[in-house]
């Protein structure tokens, strides 16, 4: 027999004779429902990993972040336990850095909060502290004006940068370059606005003010930084920056080494492998499922070989030999998980398209392995539980099975 | 051409051994045209059965063609069952979800014949049995004698040395009965070996050589030498 004629014949068989009995109706959505959840679940789970590597290399991924204190694997450092502070971070520290041979740029950052106000306009927002290269850093954009000029970083100047929704509170639609508000008990002269797309690791850039690092140390009365962000030169680099990183601040912290430095790769892996771990377990829960919607098919086929008894004799009559019979009912359970997966593949899809409607930032979709290895799982189904079936029926006996 | 010595089949009731067949020895020719008659539970059935490979003897020996086939394998069985036997039956077992075309086509299909010849087979043995304007029915949708055409259209489209038919006229009126039989007389003219079971003394009577079985043993075999 050829193998056309395997799947025409099996085909005929399960379309026209059983129709679409409910029996068979209940297998394809059992089949279909597996297949989905997987799809959906596995679209998920990879839409999380997306969505945080995109957040990361939104960074740039030769970037390097500098922070206070010593981070033990363990989770807590020794110094907490002696009541040993960790030393600060400053601008000193910061510039020194500038003067490593693998340094392209840095940025350093401090944080707080405070009203800005204009007139009687107010709006209690984050204040960021930081040097001219953060725009860059950040891949931020400019919508209105210029961002802090490149000038020595331990001069305070009172100039400061809106986000888009503190200025469309204090400002409306006016023009606010050149306009001064108030913060805290201070004067900033607003130099320029951000672009309002960008959220960076829920800093919202829309509701947030940013002035120069040195005022805003002084604004919060405090010398230290929050964190210090190093571009190095290039990705190769990353491992040598991140030694003389180290090194340099040891130097200046009287040989203690007392900071932290992140790189985005590290970061990134972690995240990655966390968010992959899920999604595999999310899918090996789905695929349960399909073992469910297989025995379902082992119980359409083996109600299918009793009701063709006649026929399964009236083949081995014609000639028919026994794995042929075999392979034929094999190819109608496959062909029957194979439309049920379909199906399934079909409803994972869209529900997927209708997840990245209701939220377009996040980019559900599932990746090619799980649609992938979901149908094929669900043909492997169909052939382990066809397989009984296909037995079954290639053992008849051809004289009791023509009798009937 | 087949040549069954000492055939035994014996199936077990309960404790009890039933001879089905008991100690049969036959001789057939190449073109014989032979009947099987005798009561329910004689044996003509099983012994057709064995006859066409679907059934294995318990004990004795047959030669087909003059090879002991006894010892074949399952699928050397089908082969032979595919290539040299065909088979009509009383119900006439045609698969309902395929057209008559389709039924034909089917030994054709199982042999792995091309697509192309099978197609060209099918058409000419359709103009030959007159079920041209018939090929595209489903048998639900044919008269019992159009069904039995079709059947034996399946039957012979392998063009095999042997056709056993189990009452084929079995189902069928007088009218329909008749022309089946004409059919089956006119393949066995022209050279096909012919074995039929029945009930009927007067399809029996038509043969040239009449076996009469009863208790699964051939009780009496007589010649006639008309047809």
């Amino acid at each position: 027999m050829k193998w056309a004629d395997y799947f025409t014949f099996a085909f005929g068989a399960f379309g026209a004779l059983r129709g679409f009995s409910v029996r068979t109706i209940l297998m394809l959505i059992a089949m279909s429902f597996g297949v989905a959840a997987v799809i959906v679940l596995t679209g998920l789970g990879d839409g999380v990993r997306r969505f945080v590597a995109s957040e990361f290399a939104s960074l740039g991924t030769n970037l390097l972040i500098v922070l206070p204190g010593k981070s033990e694997t363990a989770g807590v450092s020794p110094g907490s336990f002696i009541g040993q502070t960790t030393r600060d971070l400053t601008i000193d520290d910061a510039l020194s850095l500038t003067r490593n041979s693998t340094t392209d740029r840095i940025a350093v950052i401090t944080v707080g909060a405070a009203s800005v106000s204009r007139g009687r306009l107010d709006r209690e927002v984050t204040i960021l502290g930081t040097s001219h290269h953060f725009l860059d850093i950040y891949h931020w954009k400019m919508a209105q004006g210029r961002f802090l000029p490149e000038t020595d970083m331990r001069t305070e100047q009172s100039v400061i940068v809106l986000g888009a929704t503190l200025k469309e509170e204090l400002f409306k639609a006016e023009n606010p370059v050149g306009e001064w508000v108030r913060v805290g008990d201070r004067r900033f002269r607003v130099i320029g606005v951000i672009a309002s797309e960008g959220q960076s690791f829920g800093m919202d850039a829309g509701d947030m003010a940013i002035i120069p690092v040195s005022s805003a140390q002084s604004l919060f009365n405090q010398a230290s930084l929050f964190r210090i962000l190093v571009e190095a030169k290039n990705r190769d680099v990353l491992e040598l920056a991140k030694k003389q990183i180290i090194n340099t601040l040891k130097d200046r912290h009287q040989g203690e080494e007392d900071v932290t430095v992140i790189t985005q790769d590290a970061v990134l892996q972690t995240f990655d492998n966390i968010f992959k771990t899920l999604t595999y377990s999310v899918a090996g829960i789905a695929a349960v499922s399909l073992i469910v919607a297989g025995i379902l098919i082992m119980n359409v086929m083996l109600i299918s070989v009793s009701q063709r008894t006649a026929e399964i004799g009236l083949l081995k009559a014609l000639g028919a030999k026994t794995y042929e019979i075999q392979t034929l009912f094999l190819v109608e359970a496959v062909l029957l998980s194979v439309l049920g997966a379909t199906i399934g593949l079909i409803i994972g899809d869209v529900g997927c398209r209708v997840i990245a409607t209701i939220y377009p930032d996040f980019p559900a979709g599932a990746p090619a392995w799980a649609i992938i290895s979901a149908f094929f799982v669900s043909v492997v189904t169909g052939l382990l539980f066809g397989v009984s079936p296909a037995k079954r029926a290639a053992k008849l006996d051809a004289v009791e099975a023509l009798s009937k | 051409m087949i040549e069954l010595k000492g055939i035994n089949r014996v199936f077990q009731v309960g404790d009890e051994s039933v001879y089905a067949l008991n100690d049969v020895s036959l001789h057939i020719d190449a073109g014989d045209y032979i009947s099987i008659m005798g009561p329910s539970g004689s044996g003509k059935s099983t012994l057709l059965n064995i006859l066409g490979l679907l059934d294995r003897p318990n004990s004795g020996q047959y030669l087909f063609e003059n090879v002991d086939i006894s010892s074949f394998s399952d699928e050397q069985q089908a082969l032979t069952r595919s290539e040299k036997i065909g088979f009509v039956f009383q119900v006439f077992h045609l698969i309902p979800r395929l057209t008559a075309a389709q039924n034909i086509e089917l030994p054709l299909i199982l042999a792995g014949v091309d697509p192309v010849e099978r197609k060209h087979r099918v058409e000419k043995i359709l103009k030959s049995t007159g079920l041209v304007d018939r090929a595209h029915h489903k048998p639900g949708q044919l008269s019992g004698g159009q069904r039995q055409r079709v059947a034996m259209a399946r039957a012979t489209i392998m063009n095999p040395s042997i056709i056993l038919a189990d009452e084929p006229t079995g189902n069928l009126d007088r009218a329909s009965g008749k022309e089946i039989v004409d059919v089956l007389e006119h393949l066995n003219k022209e050279g096909m070996t012919l074995i039929i079971v029945t009930h009927d003394p007067e399809l029996g009577q038509r043969a040239r050589r009449q076996i009469r079985m009863i208790d699964g043993q051939i009780e009496a075999t007589s010649h006639n030498e008309v047809g």
